[in-house]
């Protein structure tokens, strides 16, 4: 219990990534809680990635945990940014009102 | 993982402080999908964010938790703020039908989870692979973590840090090209009409007799 290892810090990402996927099946009606929640999941993988590091002695898995953060935040740039045209076209950020190519 | 720990005493303040910090982090998760305001969600991620640098220190990414600070907390979550602040949208009526997911998503999720935690528990790791990473970590002292993964970064991961950069320049593009719009009847400075302007043009005398108007 008190020697801390490499299970704890997976158990620690898997509940946050589980968190995460939850996240995206609750909030419906707003995209930015849902932005958030996948940022939350790819916290989730960062964990794990340096966790790994750390227990394999490798310095390599920090260096992803490094691109994994660079992605992560130019998806939040591109996803706030249609967030943003979205909403000044049809006034609701609601994912049940994108319908427009519903047949 | 922490070969220079060795005393019992620091082996418990260790424990403590990932318990602290992986509490922290995982109520903030439950905080940031289920509060009632946006805003009250950005910043419960922020305190994940902060919590899970506290992590990143316990595990010796040093520099990860210092990026994971300065981008996230700073960048990213800022970001969200200015979104849910600038988008006029009424908060309380997006809350309706909230529970008609839970069943689904609860389902969904907690296999997730129940898979992810039987994966964790029943695996184990080779006795070879601690000693095939392919950049062994320097011993604490010699080099700091910053150090080390910078020499790692600028050489044998120079060219994905180079794709790390155009991502981050599309990504730069794209949104600048989503959000800009030029809006009509808004009133800007034209220098070239300004310069082009003549006395002759603007200025006309006019005789105007007494007691009448032009």
């Amino acid at each position: 219990m008190l020697a801390i290892g490499l299970g704890h810090y997976l158990t620690v990402a898997a509940i946050l990534f589980a968190l995460g996927l939850f996240g995206i099946f609750l909030n419906r009606k707003n995209v930015i809680v849902i932005l958030m929640s996948i940022e939350l999941m790819l916290l989730a993988v960062t964990i794990n990635l340096v966790a790994f590091s750390a227990e394999l002695n490798d310095l390599v898995g920090q260096v992803f945990a490094l691109f994994v953060l660079t992605v992560a935040a130019a998806e939040t740039a591109v996803g706030l940014a249609v967030l943003v045209v979205y909403f000044r076209n049809r006034g609701s950020i609601a994912v049940e009102d994108v319908n427009l190519m519903k047949g | 993982m922490h070969e220079f720990v060795h005393g019992g005493a620091a082996m418990i303040v260790q424990a403590l402080a990932f318990y602290l910090f992986a509490f922290v982090t995982v109520t903030s998760g439950v905080m940031v999908i289920s509060a009632r305001n946006p805003v009250h969600s950005v910043l419960f991620l922020i305190a994940a964010f902060f919590s899970s640098a506290g992590l990143f220190v316990l595990l010796g990414a040093e520099f990860l938790a210092m990026i994971l600070i300065v981008v996230y907390v700073g960048a990213v979550a800022v970001l969200f703020m200015f979104v849910v602040m600038m988008l006029d949208i009424n908060y309380t009526e997006m809350r309706q039908g909230f529970l008609r997911y839970l069943p689904i998503g609860g389902l969904i999720g907690l296999v997730l989870l129940v898979e992810l935690l039987v994966v964790v528990g029943g695996w184990a790791l080779s006795p070879e692979a601690a000693h095939s990473g392919a950049a062994p970590m320097p011993a604490p002292g010699v080099l700091s973590n910053t150090h080390a993964l910078g020499e790692l970064l600028y050489t044998r991961y120079v060219y994905l840090f180079q794709a790390a950069g155009i991502v981050l320049l599309v990504a730069m593009i794209g949104a600048i090209v989503l959000t800009h719009r030029q809006r009509e009847g808004v009133r800007r400075q034209r220098i070239s009409d300004q310069l082009q302007r003549r006395a002759e043009d603007s200025v006309e005398v006019r005789d105007v007799p007494t007691g009448k108007g032009i």
